[in-house]
């Protein structure tokens, strides 16, 4: 048991991992074989990408103690922005940036008017949450554009690659965010003042960390992941609906906590947050194949979450308990 | 008399409306190690926040190693060479005892900007170093300092203080919350400031303690300064009746 609550200190992730592997499993057999085959992987692995990349900010504004209850708004707003600028026949590359500064832009505020102001961030991107869906639905005029014929590099994201044509090009990106982000988190100073930052303000602040500016930046990124998935979604639609990404940023706050992290900040993985957004995607897709209501989705996402958190709650009580003992 | 490491001219603190300190002037001389006393609320923490930079001051100049230096926050202290040990402390439970170490002051191996990627070998490497230094026994720099107890963690505050080459350590109320048994060593800590030669400042609700560890006292009430005196030159029954 001590070796097992070493391991999940370690690695908080890991039962999500286990859980992953049982639920591909139990999924496998209930759907006859199905649920692990080319096609079908196919279609995970061509949507989780969306859902992982907003997962993977949430989760790292979370580990700095703050949330984003705006991302599911920008991950329709910065494609709207694109989408509306490539109607009128800006070249992609410029449209596809300024999308990204209009994400960047709403990070700063939300970062900005939280520490400014010293409101909790749930109030500040709740607001945005508003803001930005109904600056969406207006750019869009009612009539959301089509993305002009050719307009956008397909190939970059899109299209299918690897063998068997097992994934878009849109993981490719997705793993590479994924990387950079674990990366900055665990392998830089910048990776440890979010932590300090998140895991212990008054002690972040003494140290003579930024923490005001790590903060904003770390709501920047968030927001930044959170537009780039939402275009990404359009290009594969063709199309920028005002209303995708609706409910998204609660599914991130799952995935990031069926993940292991805390709510209270300074604990959690990026891979974490990927495992929680796969197990989502894996839910969602193993109900569907085992011929399950759809509608018992969100049961076992609410479940799961509660249970999750539960569970984290208690190993970590119970690994408190264990202190370190003095050498010699 | 040696030239002051530190002196405090007329320092005076308002937090809206309540004038906290009230034109506090004082030096601190190299090596000397002086005893803060006051009761609740005297202005102790006020003074000492100001001295590592984490609160400015309303009024009133601070000269380090005779220069007049104004801190913007507690990195501007930390470079001059004054490390604080707070009474709540400035560890994050939820991270290692090497990422404790160097917190807003890593190594780093490459970088552009000040952000770059942390040396960690280095990093363990020091840690270990800097925590059998203060005779501290922990098994792993990679433990939580979560997992440590009260005493551990002040003890790994001060190894993180003597690795940073502080020339004064300032003190405030380390002792709170411990077992009889690590506020000794944290007092005998104290004491070995003076072979280290670092100027210590030490706060303390607890006379003995003072007295025990320290060469000078400084007692403050209602913001002032109401007593300044070698420890020889006093007793307790002085300083209980100036309080
Ligand atoms: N951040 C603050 N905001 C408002 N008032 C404060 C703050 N810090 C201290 N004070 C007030 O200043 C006075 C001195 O406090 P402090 O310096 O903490 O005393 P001590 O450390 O000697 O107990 C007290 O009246 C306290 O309430
Ligand atoms: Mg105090």
């Amino acid at each position: 048991m001590k070796r097992l609550l070493k391991i999940y200190m370690e690695k908080p992730e890991l039962a999500g991992i286990a859980f992953l592997v049982l639920l591909a499993i139990v999924f496998q057999v209930r759907s006859g074989g199905v649920f692990l085959n080319l096609q079908n992987l196919q279609g995970i692995l061509g949507l989780l990408p969306e859902m992982a990349l907003v997962a993977i900010g949430v989760t790292l504004l979370m580990i700095c103690g703050e949330f984003d209850l705006s991302v599911g708004s920008v991950f329709a707003l910065t494609p709207m922005t694109m989408a509306v600028l490539l109607e009128g026949g800006m070249p992609f590359i410029f449209a596809f940036s300024i999308g990204l500064c209009v994400a960047l832009l709403i990070g700063f505020v939300n970062g900005y008017l939280t520490i400014q102001f010293n409101i909790p961030s749930f109030i500040t991107t709740l607001g945005m949450l508003f803001v930005a869906r109904s600056i969406t639905v207006v750019i869009s005029g009612g009539f959301p554009p089509l993305l002009p014929n050719g307009a956008i590099p397909k190939w970059l994201f899109t299209s299918y690659v690897g063998p068997g044509d097992l994934i878009r090009m849109s993981f490719v990106w997705f793993l590479a965010f994924a990387i950079l982000i674990a990366l900055l988190l665990s392998r830089t100073n910048f990776g440890n003042w979010v932590r300090a930052t998140g895991g212990f303000l008054p002690a972040a602040q003494s140290m003579g960390i930024p923490t005001k500016r790590v903060k904003i930046a770390t709501f920047m990124i968030c927001s930044f992941l959170a537009g780039f998935a939402g275009s990404i979604q359009v290009m594969r639609l063709g199309a920028p609906l005002p209303s995708i990404g609706e409910g998204m940023e609660l599914q991130a706050v799952a995935a990031a906590v069926i993940g292991g992290t805390a709510l209270t900040g300074g604990i959690g993985t990026i891979l974490g947050g990927i495992i929680g957004a796969t197990l989502i995607r894996v839910i969602d897709n193993g109900l569907v194949l085992s011929q399950v209501d759809a509608n018992w989705f969100k049961m076992a996402l609410g479940a799961l979450t509660v249970f999750a958190v539960i569970l984290n709650a208690w190993l970590r009580k119970k690994a408190k308990s264990i202190k370190v003992e003095t050498g010699k | 008399m040696t030239a002051p490491i530190i002196q405090v001219k007329n320092l005076h603190k308002w937090y809206s409306g309540v004038h906290a300190l009230k034109g506090a002037t004082l030096d601190f001389r190299p090596n000397e190690t002086v005893g803060l006393v006051g009761d609740n609320g005297a202005g102790k923490s006020t003074l000492i926040n100001i001295l590592s930079g984490t609160q400015a001051p309303s009024e009133g100049e601070i000269y380090f190693e005779g220069r007049k230096v104004s801190f913007k926050g507690p990195r501007d202290a930390m470079d001059e060479g004054i490390e604080t040990i707070y009474q709540y402390n400035s560890m994050v439970p939820t991270m290692s005892i090497a990422r404790n170490m160097f917190i807003g002051r890593e190594p780093i191996k490459y970088g552009i900007g000040g952000i770059g990627i942390l040396d960690t070998k280095r990093m363990a490497e020091e840690s270990v170093q800097a925590i059998a230094d203060v005779d501290l026994h922990l098994r792993s720099p990679d433990a939580l300092v979560g997992e440590l107890s009260g005493g551990q963690r002040q003890g790994v505050a001060i190894a993180r203080a003597m690795h940073f080459k502080s020339k004064v350590m300032i003190l405030d109320e380390p002792t709170n919350h411990l077992a009889v048994k690590e506020t000794r060593k944290v007092i005998g800590f104290v004491q070995s400031l003076k072979s280290l030669g670092i100027t210590g400042i030490f706060i303390s609700h607890n006379i003995h303690h003072v007295f025990e560890c320290c060469d000078r006292i400084v007692a403050m009430a209602r913001g002032e300064i109401v007593l300044d005196k070698p420890v020889g030159e006093t007793n307790m029954d002085e300083i209980l009746d100036v309080l």
